[in-house]
């Protein structure tokens, strides 16, 4: 690498430097304090800039206390090192890359043996078929080099990048794939696979083939992401790029648009929650967990120190088990937050002892039944979806009838230790909105919540209404995301 | 701080070093240690269960001669079971023994609130401690958020306070390990302290390495394809995915029985090692049945 680091200078510019890059994460919404601020700071003395690595899970220790964060950390550090880090000898292996490609390339003209060809090897301009076959080679082999150098090529030659378009790197991506074509490659490499096999494949060797060859094939595709990041930020910036390409946090995903990979993180976000939310709730139990002095006892064990009062003995307060109901709206309008709602009745009920669970649409039914000692969540939902008795005319949410039927049915069995939580939109298609229901439920119960999932300013909005049912709650939320979610808990406490 | 010594020289020799106890880490994972070092400062480590969160503690202490002292966390723990607690019955001992002699209340009490009275507990043992030692704090998730705050006062400055006693400074600073399987968040504060590692499973090469090592006599290809087939059914979506102790275990089980090749019908019929719950067994059992074109659509669907 041949980025010189003026030495003297080095110490402050790197302060400089990693001010700069903690601003970018500041921004990026990463929470970093001023200790782990300093913490950096300490720490990029004692690592070598020069190891790229090194240095990056250096900083992320000091800077990153939370691993659904780490990719945003990832990318932030990426481009903010792309461009400012190589005036200080943090390179990024581009030039690695690059030089392992021409040699790739005499290779295979030796190989070929084709005679001249027009470029002499530069790499610059290779046509698709050439690329195809660099990229079934690289796949092959599952040689990391190789790869970058073809995701380089791939992305200079397909996505047509256009010097000041403010087109977002998606759109590039795309374009990208959609050349490279890589379900047919996938394909090719299995046949290829089986007829390089002395004896035909087993289903289970097949399988472990591709499973090899589709986490090459992601790898591939994050490289190809990485180089039009690159290319990106050659193109407009540091500052620029930095602000188009934030992603939003995992907890700041809103619920009702949330995509496959990120309803996945969520999942797994949401059991420490539930924990947490079951902590809280049974606060309580713990709190003043030394009651009152208990005479009987601590006398009777002074017994065993002659009449001395040694070891006092406290009356350990009764713990009430919270009682928990959930009462979920799963009808098409928050279809999305039904899912991730039905995720979180699940996440619950494994919390506490004590859960009912009711899900409605214009009907209510209760499926507490479905939840207990079911061990796959996505089998429970399934069931949910199939099984509750939800629908009782047409199948469009009124939240009215559905409360009246709750009234009904279980009204009694509401004590004062129960927290009730309803989860829904409100939007009750202009049918009655019987709210006397939830005066009475919140008269009989401990706790009465509403979690919407729609943003705040369309509440009471169209049919909504909102408003009318919160007047009965102790408290209304929004609930767009793991953040608000969260600080519901919180509020809890 | 300036000419402390330090355990480790570099990054490199931190690695070598795990290598050396069978212990396979990467850039990460050494990198941090190694920094944690340096800093000294504890080092968070969080992940799945069983990727060798506490191995990581033991492999450390092993590999720099460093004594292990450990506190396993449980939902209830106190400061009498962590940090330390007065030697009730002894003092009471003394006070009978004493009562005869004529002494004031003031030399009394001096004495039974001294050293010869004080239990010390792994926390306080890890910070009086002459020699190196390697502190592990296991599982510190299961602790109340309240109990968290404990551990605040010896993770940032390395003393405890005994308000008899007085303020007990750290005579070397421990290396400190806390691990966490992340079943809910922990407090900023502790984390502001700590160094964070995250160890996720190995990635299929550093995972057939391991298994390698782990069982001596098993041969490269068995190691490859347990590797291979491991990482399969961590994709699916599962309760509870094998762990690398679990691939292990698998492993050492399919060299036993002598099974040179693994194929479905022997997957099968062991693989209730590496799963534990019976819905992930039967879900996995479904999986290797499955014909070519399932599988594809599975995998494109993720």
């Amino acid at each position: 690498m041949t980025a010189v680091r003026p030495e003297v200078a080095a110490g402050e510019a790197i302060t400089e430097l990693l001010a700069g890059f903690i601003q970018e994460l500041r921004q990026a919404g990463l929470p970093v304090s001023l200790t782990e601020n300093l913490d950096a700071m300490e720490a990029v003395k004692h690592i070598p800039l020069e190891e790229r690595d090194t240095f990056k899970y250096a900083l992320a220790a000091t800077l990153v206390k939370n691993n659904t964060h780490w990719r945003a950390f990832e990318t932030v550090f990426e481009v903010y090192f792309s461009l400012r880090g190589s005036r200080y000898g943090i390179g990024d292996g581009e030039q690695d890359a690059l030089a392992q490609l021409l040699e790739e390339l005499e290779q295979q003209e030796q190989m070929q043996g084709d005679g001249p060809r027009s470029g002499s090897g530069g790499g610059e301009n290779m046509t698709p078929e050439e690329i195809a076959e660099m990229l079934y080679k690289a796949l092959q082999r599952g040689d990391a080099a190789l790869m970058r150098a073809v995701a380089r090529q791939a992305v200079r030659r397909f996505a047509g990048m256009e010097p000041g378009r403010p087109v977002g790197g998606t759109y590039y991506l795309y374009r990208t794939l959609r050349n490279l074509d890589l379900d047919a490659v996938l394909d090719k490499l299995m046949q290829q696979a089986r007829h390089d096999s002395p004896d035909p494949l087993t289903p289970l060797e097949e399988r472990l083939e591709q499973d090899e060859y589709q986490h090459r094939i992601d790898q591939l595709k994050k490289e190809i992401e990485g180089e039009i990041r690159r290319a990106l930020v050659a193109d407009r910036g540091v500052e620029a790029m930095a602000r188009t390409l934030r992603k939003p946090l995992p907890e700041d995903v809103d619920f009702m648009h949330a995509s496959r990979e990120e309803m996945a993180s969520l999942r797994k976000a949401i059991y420490p929650l539930t924990r947490k939310l079951a902590v809280r709730l049974a606060r309580k139990r713990r709190h003043g967990r030394k009651g009152p002095l208990d005479f009987r006892n601590t006398v009777r064990h002074s017994l065993s120190y002659g009449g001395v009062p040694a070891e006092p003995k406290f009356k350990y307060p009764r713990p009430s088990k919270p009682e928990i109901f959930v009462i979920a709206d799963i009808s098409g309008s928050v279809a999305a937050f039904a899912r991730f709602t039905l995720h979180l009745v699940y996440a619950i009920s494994g919390q506490f002892s004590k859960v009912r669970s009711f899900v409605f649409i214009d009907g209510l039914d209760e499926v507490t039944r479905l939840f207990e000692g079911v061990e796959d969540i996505a089998e429970a939902v399934h069931r949910v979806n199939t099984e509750a008795d939800v629908v009782w005319v047409d199948g469009h949410s009124d939240y009215g009838h559905a409360f009246e039927v709750f009234w009904q049915k279980f009204g009694k069995e509401i004590s004062p230790k129960t927290t009730v939580l309803i989860l829904g939109d409100a939007r009750n298609n202009y049918h009655a909105s019987q709210a006397w229901v939830l005066k009475e439920i919140e008269k009989r119960a401990r706790h009465l919540y509403w979690l919407n999932p729609e943003p705040k300013s369309y509440w009471d909005t169209g049919d909504s209404i909102v408003g009318e049912y919160a007047s009965h709650c102790d408290g209304t939320f929004e609930c767009r995301n793991l953040r608000q979610l969260e600080k519901f808990v919180d509020y809890l406490a | 701080m300036a000419d402390e010594t330090y355990r480790f020289e570099s990054v490199q020799e931190v690695r070598e070093g795990l290598r050396k106890v069978d212990y396979l880490s990467d850039e990460g994972i050494a990198g941090i240690v190694y920094l944690a070092d340096r800093l000294g400062k504890p080092i968070l480590v969080e992940g799945p269960a069983g990727t060798g969160k506490t191995q990581l503690a033991k492999s450390v202490s092993e590999m720099s001669g460093a004594r292990l002292i450990r506190l396993q966390c449980y939902e209830g723990l106190d400061e009498s079971k962590a940090l330390f607690e007065w030697n009730y019955k002894k003092q009471l001992l003394r006070i009978q023994a004493e009562r005869g002699e004529d002494k004031t209340w003031e030399t009394v009490e001096d004495d039974i609130f001294s050293d010869e009275f004080l239990l010390t507990r792994p926390l306080l043992e890890a910070i009086t401690a002459d020699e190196p030692v390697v502190l592990l704090i296991d599982e510190v998730d299961r602790v109340e958020v309240e109990t968290e705050a404990l551990l605040l006062e010896i993770l940032s400055d390395y003393q405890v306070s005994i308000p008899e006693l007085g303020t007990i400074v750290a005579k070397q600073i421990p290396l400190v390990f806390l691990t966490s399987n992340n079943t809910r968040e922990l407090s900023e504060a502790l984390k502001r302290r700590c160094l964070f590692l995250h160890i996720d499973y190995p990635d299929l090469e550093r995972e057939k390495e391991i298994v390698l090592t782990k069982v001596p006599d098993i041969t490269d290809s068995l190691a490859d394809q347990v590797a291979r087939i491991v990482r399969s059914i961590r994709q699916l979506e599962l309760k509870k995915s094998p762990s690398v102790s679990e691939t292990i275990d698998w492993a050492r089980t399919l060299l036993l029985l002598g099974i040179e090749h693994v194929d479905a019908e022997t997957a099968k019929s062991t693989i209730n090692i590496l799963l534990k719950y019976q819905s992930d067994i039967a879900k996995a059992v479904r999986e290797l049945d499955q014909e070519h074109g399932t599988i594809q659509k599975a995998a494109a669907g993720k």
